[in-house]
């Protein structure tokens, strides 16, 4: 667009050509601004990307090599082999339970959560009823109190109901999720446009028909944005299962790969290591962490679109 | 349509209760939730406050005042007050102006480069909970830790040496806006997206340059979104408790305080003394912080603006 300005009458000295070279590459931002965003944004890169490239690369090597070689070198795939088979012979597999735990656990509450959860959140966008402010309100109020507040009033209540130490007891919690009512809300307010809602209902279409043939279709971006948020919330939940369970079997990953690591050397070589148990070590421990953390990897690579551009995008104005 | 709408004025009340019975079906679900998971067990947890513990069965009021009395005077109240402001007063700031920072420096030229980068500093939302600790301890070991180098060079040849009472609100906040950041990042990106390209471009003609667009424009329209990340950023720090609790007892008994957060001290009231009534008055004076601070804050900007 700058080679535009070229003066067409005689050819471009050396001079200006350097400045519409530089106008290219570092664009308005002048070559000092570009360098600085430059070395900012990889300092960043260094500081987010070299632990997980670490941590790819420590079940390759064993208790030497690790605190020995090169941190970002590859060991070998012997101990790879290792490690993998270090992690399950642990309870004869136990951290496979786990996973899948894990998964129950956190696709019931996403799915669960989206269902009682995109509903009132478009009611409360399209439909003026007593009570409706009062609800938003308690909704903003519930989003503020973090999950592990509630967790100890959480486990006494439960306990009323003998729901502890079962697998409801981190599911149904789970599945009150008003961070995303008010994100449905906010999505529907600003991309429902309410002559149509009031046209259809002039039409005699119900409630339900609008939701059905009107909001669901439009909500793929708001869907897919709040089925990666809840996964990953519900994934990583460790306060309320460390609390409300107590039997392993019923574990999730996070708090499995805690008491996996508890007691044994896996840290910190020597230390209060339990005989009897298994000689856990840091390649087996980084090992773990690679298991529970690549599905989270996977789901947001794949709803990556939806992430970035979705329903925040339409409730800025300008 | 006509007759309709002759017919309309005699049974126009029982349509508009009809209307507010769907409307009522439909968020019928989500309130019954919200009562069992949100607003029952803060209730039950202010009932529980006023109640004693005897062989774990609760005497509702016979407490009176006495937990509140008891969480006040143990003699880690206010070392676990002090830590965890010193730590929100590190951590909520320069997480916030980081974040920001991170945004409007990627969106000054979205492209290849910039969505790779994202990416990366988004992928560490995965490693939350024990996983982060087990990282963060690795890194924190120089013989181990790819940023050894640095370590020694900042003076720390070991990870006993780096792992100070001093430095943890320093060290809490490295490591949560290692994994907290990317999901901020993402959302203050698209919050950027959002900004009309006209205002853009017509700042554009008016000369004004890519910082100045970023200074000017970009940063004041996102600005409610930087009010919504501190609320939840104050709100979710507030509760620090995976951190210390496996740093400093459960895993590897490193140079950390038994109770060092507020939530670790309430953990600790309910399940090594089985006070449970001096651990719900613990988490209410916790929840009564992060709640005064939210309404101060949104009363303070208009944020939350609720259609009536």
């Amino acid at each position: 667009m700058s080679t535009t300005n070229i003066p067409n009458a005689a050819a471009p000295t050396a001079w200006q050509r350097a400045r519409i070279f530089s106008r290219r590459i570092f664009g308005d931002m002048g070559s000092l601004g570009y360098f600085l965003r430059l070395v900012v944004l990889l300092v960043f890169a260094l500081y987010f990307g070299l632990p997980l490239l670490w941590l790819l690369l420590a079940p390759s090597k064993d208790q030497f090599a690790i605190n020995s070689i090169n941190p970002l070198a590859f060991g070998n795939w012997a101990t790879v082999l290792k490690s993998w088979s270090n992690i399950n012979l642990y309870s004869n597999g136990e951290i496979w339970l786990w996973f899948r735990n894990s998964v129950l656990y956190a696709v019931s509450s996403l799915a669960i959560g989206l269902a009682i959860g995109v509903p009132a959140g478009y009611i409360l966008a399209v439909a003026r009823f007593p009570g409706r402010v009062l609800l938003l309100w308690l909704t903003l109020i519930t989003m503020l109190l973090p999950p592990s507040a509630m967790v100890l009033p959480l486990f006494l209540e439960l306990n009323l109901v003998h729901l502890v130490n079962t697998m409801w007891a981190v599911i149904l919690p789970a599945s009150f999720f008003p961070f995303g009512v008010y994100l449905a809300y906010v999505y529907y307010s600003s991309n429902l446009p309410a002559d149509l809602i009031d046209a259809a209902r002039v039409d005699g279409c119900s409630e339900l028909d609008l939701f059905r043939h009107v909001a669901l279709p439009l909500a793929k971006p708001l869907l897919g944005l709040l089925a990666f948020i809840s996964f990953n919330a519900n994934w990583n939940n460790f306060f309320g299962p460390y609390v409300l369970l107590n039997n392993d079997k019923l574990f999730n990953l996070p708090v499995g790969l805690q008491t996996m690591i508890a007691g044994t050397s896996a840290i910190r070589p020597g230390f209060n290591t339990t005989p009897g148990l298994l000689k856990f070590q840091q390649a087996d421990a980084a090992m773990a962490g690679l298991v529970m953390i690549l599905p989270v990897v996977i789901v947001f690579l794949l709803s990556q679109r939806y992430v970035v551009s979705g329903a925040f995008t339409g409730s800025v104005k300008g | 349509m006509t007759s309709r709408i002759v017919k309309a004025s005699p049974p126009r009340f029982p349509r508009k209760w009809r209307q507010y019975l769907s409307a009522y079906l439909f968020i019928l679900p989500y309130f019954l939730f919200m009562l069992a998971f949100g607003i029952g067990p803060g209730l039950y947890a202010f009932l529980i406050s006023f109640a004693k513990f005897k062989m774990g069965i609760p005497q509702y009021f016979a407490a009176g005042l006495n937990n509140y009395i008891g969480v006040f005077k143990d003699y880690r109240f206010l070392f676990t007050i002090g830590n965890i402001l010193k730590f929100l007063v590190v951590s909520v700031p320069l997480g916030i102006a980081l974040v920001v920072l991170i945004a409007l420096l990627l969106h000054m030229r979205p492209g290849r480069f910039a969505s790779i980068l994202r990416t990366v500093y988004f992928i560490p939302g995965a490693v939350t909970g024990p996983a982060l600790l087990l990282l963060a301890i690795f890194m924190f070991s120089p013989a181990m830790s790819p940023f050894g180098p640095l370590l020694r060079a900042m003076g720390y040849p070991s990870f006993d040496s780096l792992i100070a009472p001093a430095r943890l609100p320093v060290i809490f906040t490295v490591i949560g806006f290692f994994s907290g950041a990317g999901m901020w990042i993402v959302i203050q990106y698209g919050a950027l997206q959002g900004v009309s390209t006209e205002v853009l471009e017509a700042a554009k003609i008016d000369g004004c340059n890519a910082w100045q667009q970023a200074l000017y424009i970009k940063f004041p329209l996102i600005r409610p979104y930087i009010i919504y990340q501190f609320i939840l950023i104050f709100a979710g720090n507030v509760q620090l408790f995976v951190e210390p609790q496996l740093m400093g007892t459960t895993w590897i008994a490193a140079n950390v305080p038994q109770q060092w957060s507020p939530n670790q001290l309430a953990y600790s009231f309910a399940f090594d003394i089985g006070n449970f009534g001096m651990a719900a008055a613990m988490s209410l004076l916790m929840l009564i912080v992060g709640l005064g601070a939210a309404y101060f804050v949104i009363r303070w900007t208009g944020f939350f603006d609720i259609k009536a």
